[in-house]
């Protein structure tokens, strides 16, 4: 009885859905649970820039975007509900900003046919365009950011870490799993010594972990942490007295949730990023005029110019540019997911059109193919700084080592290919 | 005046012990798996299959048997989550192992591995109790989340520790992958659930069930009388893990397509589990329906009324979610502490008199 009545509330909720009349571009957010704290700013980065594309150009070619904003709490369960509540409603792209969720996603977005964005997360194997005809995960992966920081450690050592030992503390999920293949590859090829150390979700309590890295005293650590991991691996290493500059995060563990409970301890360490930081660039102007003086501002309106804010606008930036190509390509303006999928494939991203956008220098130029999905893979250095309370690039936009990453991710689309009885494109 | 035993007499035995002794209970009975299998295939649609039926199926499946071991036999156990990955696991393992074996095979094997694990740690309650008993079953909880975390072995080497559900069928009907309809999704687990309740219904009336109420009632009563705690322990045991085991398969191959066993099988998982089973009604099939169905529908219910109908934004509803669905939990167990199922038993109770209660 109960059921009955359920589904027949529930049915008259899901007759009430709209007509195909906007580019719909569904948010699988997270402001709410564990990871709230870095899925708020992601949430309202992408939100604001749709917002701003709606109010100040009309939408793109004309057809203005709707945004079907979806609380996923980073739960895989919750997540398949959203997918399939929002697919129906002629949903362009995914970019659920969960490496679980991505995982789930990857077989039914392939075979519904709907783009799905996975940028600098989920399967990094999806690179490979030729298996994952979906799937993309431009401009870098884990794989380029794993071999970014063993970069990074190298240039600080004059180019030899033979003897070095680097742990690896990590979000004992799939996220955190990612990277780990790729640096026992690099620490043979570099001689360098990996030992992993795993958090388990959510990761509120890390003494033995950061009692274990104190007892074995690696040279370096890097972090692939989420949520409210980040702020407290990063507070039990100032306990523990590691030194902050050889502590080195993933982009997904550098924001400034995560360094400020720290306070002053936090100074000096370090995360990777594949976007520029701070609101010191033009289009925030716009942002600021369209936006938020007119209280449109997604969520509270607090977090702008925040790490994790500027990479939901440039996911948005990435999926509008790549929308404009798709209408390009095809010449109409309503675009289908399979156009938008076609936009993406042929998205061309230069310092010149960036600096039209109104960020110039925010990020690497970009450039995908039928084959690559994955982008060139360069990424930064990003640095903290306690006293002035902000994130600074102290590298520039350089290269991860291919040689490695290339044959790791054949390798594994190859295997993936195999299960799925997938044959390669782009021939 | 519709609802009652009056004028509806038995001549045999056989009627008188069946399940259904009304036949208005029956008749309802009848319909609603006549609706189930008949009507609903055939409108069923993604959305539905996915986030409402689907789910609801599977977790019905698990609490009959978390129900069995609690509700039945007075076994307390934290172990849920932790049964259904040995379920997921297994299935994974044998559907990659054995592509070509058809899925209900896949699932019953999954089902029976699952028993052994769950008879090993139900040992322990041979010697414990009560709260005792939970915390070993916690242990178990916690043993084989990190167990399918640590060996590689489990999730055939894969880079990411991710299981992923390939494609399988069922004579000839793809049932598992993402190229599942949703009428096959739901059937597969419509059967599973309705055989599943027919032997728990079955088991907990005959001697078998009675002995596992014995020792739930007293323990020691029961062994004077003759019951062997062995047997009877072990046995609920058994059966409870066979379906938790089964539910986890079909959680995992079905419903989610990929897992993690941190997330997918966590502690949470355990307690929501258990809550189906409060809520529902401690020892009563139709309160393992019912606890399921309060819990995968509340929120889901909840979600979309606040945010589709009233606009609300995301993270304050799924806020007021918590808020709701808390509220509603402890008002259901002040109001009536024997869970959904007595609520039902009082309105049969009332609808029997019904319309001249004196």
């Amino acid at each position: 009885m109960k059921l009955k009545l359920a589904s027949m509330v529930l049915a008259g909720v899901m007759a009430a859905a709209p007509a195909m009349a906007d580019l719909v571009f569904p948010s699988l957010s997270y402001r709410t649970g564990p990871y709230a704290v870095n899925g708020i700013p992601f949430a309202d980065g992408y939100a604001d820039y749709f917002t701003l594309i709606n109010a100040r150009d009309g939408g793109v070619g004309g057809v203005p975007i709707k945004m079907i904003e979806c609380e996923t709490g980073y739960n895989t369960e919750k997540g398949v509900e959203c997918y399939e509540a929002t697919k129906g409603e002629g949903a362009l792209l995914y970019q659920p900003l969960s490496t679980g969720i991505t995982y789930q996603l990857i077989p039914k977005v392939s075979a519904d046919g709907i783009p799905m964005h996975s940028m600098g997360y989920g399967r990094t194997s999806a690179a490979n365009g030729k298996v994952f005809e979906w799937i993309f995960n431009y401009p870098a992966n884990y794989w380029n950011g794993a071999s970014i920081g063993i970069n990074h450690i190298l240039d600080i050592n004059g180019g030899d870490i033979a003897g070095k030992s680097v742990a690896l503390v990590y979000h004992n999920s799939a996220y955190g799993k990612e990277p780990i293949r790729t640096l026992e590859e690099l620490s043979k090829k570099h001689g360098f010594k990996l030992t992993t150390i795993a958090v388990d979700h959510p990761g509120q309590e890390q003494k033995s972990q950061w009692l274990q890295v104190r007892r074995e005293k690696p040279d370096y650590v890097l972090m692939w942490g989420w949520g409210v991991m980040n702020p407290v691996a990063i507070q039990e290493a100032v306990n523990i007295r590691f030194p902050m500059e050889n502590f080195i995060g993933i982009w997904w563990s550098g924001s400034e949730n995560d360094v400020i409970p720290a306070g002053a301890g936090a100074n000096g360490y370090k995360a990777l990023a594949f976007h520029g930081v701070g609101d010191d660039y033009p289009l925030y102007g716009d942002l600021q005029k369209h936006v938020v003086d007119a209280g449109k501002a997604a969520g509270a309106g607090d977090q702008l110019g925040t790490v994790l804010y500027n990479r939901g606008l440039y996911a948005a930036m990435l999926a509008v540019e790549a929308t404009k190509k798709a209408q390009e390509i095809h010449g109409v303006a309503q675009i289908t997911p399979a156009m938008m999928r076609d936009g993406m494939e042929a998205l061309e991203i230069t310092e010149a059109s960036m600096a039209a956008l109104g960020l110039p220098n925010f990020g690497p130029e970009i450039s995908v193919s039928c084959e690559s999905h994955g982008g060139a893979g360069y990424g930064a250095v990003t640095q903290w700084d306690a006293e002035a309370q902000k994130w600074s690039l102290i590298t520039d936009y350089g290269p991860s080592d291919m040689d490695v990453i290339g044959a790791l991710i054949a390798e594994d689309s190859a295997a993936y290919a195999a299960e799925n009885k997938i044959s390669e494109r782009c021939n | 005046m519709i609802y009652r035993e009056a004028g509806d007499f038995k001549t045999t035995y056989k009627e008188d012990s069946q399940t259904f002794p009304i036949k208005f209970d029956r008749w309802g009975y009848y319909v609603i798996l006549a609706i189930a299998f008949l009507v609903i295939p055939f409108v069923i649609n993604d959305y539905w299959a996915n986030a409402i039926f689907v789910p609801f199926l599977i977790y019905a499946i698990a609490t009959l048997g978390l129900n069995i071991l609690i509700g039945y036999c007075g076994q307390l156990s934290l172990g849920t989550g932790g049964f259904m990955a040995v379920g997921a696991y297994a299935v994974y393992k044998l559907m990659t192992a054995f592509p070509d074996v058809s899925m209900i095979v896949h699932v019953i094997i999954a089902g029976l591995i699952t028993t052994c694990v769950g008879v090993l740690f139900g040992l322990p309650s041979l010697r414990i109790k009560g709260f005792y008993l939970a915390v070993a079953t916690l242990a178990a909880q916690f043993f084989l989340v990190w167990l399918f975390n640590k060996v590689p072995w489990f999730y055939n080497n894969s880079a990411s520790g991710m299981i992923n559900s390939p494609e399988r069928t069922v004579f000839g009907i793809i049932v598992t992958g993402p190229n599942t309809s949703a009428p096959a999704k739901y059937l597969f687990c419509l059967i599973f659930l309705v055989a599943v309740a027919w032997i728990a219904r079955n088991l907990t009336r005959g001697s078998i069930g009675r002995k596992w109420m014995a020792i739930r009632d007293m323990d020691i009563a029961a062994e004077i009388i003759g019951v062997n705690p062995l047997t009877a322990k072990l046995s609920a045991f058994a059966v409870s893990s066979f379906f938790i085991g089964i539910a986890g398969a079909l959680f995992f191959s079905i419903y989610l397509g990929a897992a993690e066993v941190g997330e997918a099988f966590g502690i949470q998982k355990s307690f929501l589990i258990l809550f189906m089973v409060i809520i529902g009604g401690l020892g009563s099939i139709f309160g393992s329906f019912a606890g399921a169905a309060f819990m995968v529908l509340m929120p889901v219910l909840l979600k979309n009324v606040l945010v589709g109908w009233m606009g609300w934004p995301t993270d304050l509803a799924a806020h007021m979610e918590f808020i709701i669905v808390g509220g509603l939990i402890i008002a259901f167990l002040i109001i009536e502490p024997h869970g959904l199922a007595q609520l039902w038993r009082l309105t049969k109770e009332k609808l029997r008199l019904w319309p001249f209660p004196h």
